[in-house]
């Protein structure tokens, strides 16, 4: 009984640590989910290798990286941080890319009687009780959100019925649950099957704030980085890009 | 549903368990038997992981086995990468957070076993470290496994700490919560369902051993 015990516990503490044989580590912001679901299979069927994806928000990463998280790659929804990154010496010279623009939309639940067409205006409608936002402490989706509310002289009116998301990815989930009324979120996550199922959206006009310009970076503690770059590559590529722009993503012309 | 997320839950909470029964066990002895006047500095400290949030744990965690902590340098250059992020980085947070339900179930235990019988034993001549692995230990079973068991559960469920720390990486550091956590945000409702499922069959299915075992030592106390 004893022993059987014994050989059940070894089995478990050494069998989850083969690794498998070409990893890819990738920190991306959290708009990237459903986009980076179908990208990712395409790469693991062409290439053979597996994508380990962690989803989050940029800022939470950058301060992971800074404290040594050990990712290959690092997909930011604002260039600022991997650029921070770069002038700290963390990162592969000359590996930093814009890959996208992002952009922004007002989002509600079907059975909303709300008209978005409307636009930020509608926010001040006094029966909304909740609006979904990312943090805007450390998600530059959150910050854009709180921009335009500011450029469509609304945020003084609603700021006290934000409810902040810790990522973009959550301020989608709290809208879609119907937690709150109305959300700002991300295009790709509107894009995103099952958000296209539960409601509608509205794009909130670029010009209402500064551009979400989204860099991505090779990281020097990254322990694949030819790996890495492949990825990057494929991103890149014609095909990559199209897959991209289907999620919602402006994708910056080829040069 | 998950199975890495699953296996790296399961092997950190058993190593967990395992790695707190042999460092619990000195500290719960001493706590137990230690005469100084400023012992409950120490059990306060102890206990500090039941009271204190996860994130200012995580947090401190952090910034004390990060790179720029010289702890943290001599990790990295020892082993040759960073101990946050890390799954060992991830073990060593548990062990501090399940502290207190390892050792306080261990003292509690050893507070019950009969002094006289301690005593006759020293008196007779058995050293201190025999007369603990041949008396108290035995005496003390149901507290034991009860501390190991309950930081076991309480590691398979642990969240704000492995997000502070751990980094969601896949079959490393993402385990079970964050796992759920995940799922949540990707709007799969039906797969953070079952992975939660299987969570509450689990802790219940643990608390259910730890009362029933102490029920036992219950009755065979009241008899003597």
């Amino acid at each position: 009984m004893i022993r059987s015990l014994i050989a059940l516990f070894l089995f478990v503490i050494t069998g989850v640590n083969i690794a498998v044989a070409g990893e890819v580590t990738i920190a991306a912001a959290s708009d990237l989910n459903f986009a980076f679901k179908g990208v990712m299979a395409e790469y693991e069927r062409t290439t053979g290798n597996h994508v380990k994806l962690t989803l989050g928000s940029s800022g939470n990463f950058y301060a992971q990286i800074q404290h040594g998280a050990p990712f290959d790659l690092y997909f930011s929804a604002d260039i600022a941080y991997p650029r921070k990154l770069e002038e700290a010496g963390l990162t592969v010279p000359g590996s930093l890319y814009q890959y996208a623009v992002g952009r922004i939309v007002l989002w509600t639940g079907n059975g909303s009687h709300l008209d978005l067409s409307r636009g930020l205006e509608i926010l001040r409608d006094p029966t909304i009780k909740k609006i979904a936002i990312a943090n805007p402490t450390h998600a530059p989706y959150g910050r854009a959100a709180v921009a335009a509310m500011e450029y469509a002289q609304v945020y003084d009116r609603v700021k006290d019925k934000l409810v902040l998301g810790e990522n973009i990815s959550q301020a989608a989930q709290f809208v879609e649950s119907g937690a709150a009324d109305v959300g700002i979120i991300a295009l790709s996550l509107a894009f995103a099957p099952p958000m296209q199922a539960a409601g509608h959206y509205w794009e909130i006009p670029a010009d209402a704030h500064p551009p979400i310009e989204q860099g991505a970076v090779l990281l020097r503690g990254g322990k694949n980085q030819e790996r890495a770059k492949a990825f990057l590559s494929f991103i890149r590529s014609a095909e990559g890009q199209a897959m991209m722009t289907r999620y919602g993503f402006v994708v910056p012309a080829p040069r | 549903m998950n199975w890495m997320a699953i296996a790296v839950t399961v092997k950190l909470a058993l190593l967990t368990a395992t790695l707190l029964l042999v460092i619990g066990l000195p500290i719960a002895y001493w706590l137990t038997f230690s005469k100084w006047r400023w012992k409950f500095i120490v059990e306060s400290v102890v206990a500090l992981p039941l009271v204190l949030p996860p994130t200012v744990l995580g947090f401190y965690i952090l910034v004390a086995i990060g790179p720029h902590s010289p702890v943290g340098r001599f990790y990295s250059d020892l082993v040759g990468h960073p101990l946050p992020f890390s799954f060992e980085g991830l073990l060593l947070a548990s062990i501090l957070y399940s502290l207190p339900f390892a050792v306080q179930p261990f003292a509690a235990a050893f507070e019950q076993v009969d002094r006289r019988l301690i005593e006759s034993s020293w008196t007779l001549g058995v050293s201190k470290l025999k007369t603990f692995f041949r008396l108290i230990v035995p005496l003390s079973t149901a507290g034991l496994i009860t501390g190991a068991v309950l930081s076991f559960a309480h590691t398979l469920g642990e969240f704000g700490v492995v997000l502070m720390v751990g980094g969601n990486i896949e079959g490393e550091t993402r385990t079970v919560s964050i796992d759920i956590y995940d799922e949540v945000q990707a709007l799969n409702y039906a797969g953070a369902a079952k992975t939660a499922l299987l969570l509450l069959a689990v802790s219940y299915g643990v608390l259910l051993l730890v009362y029933a075992m102490n029920r036992k030592v219950w009755v065979v106390w009241s008899q003597r």
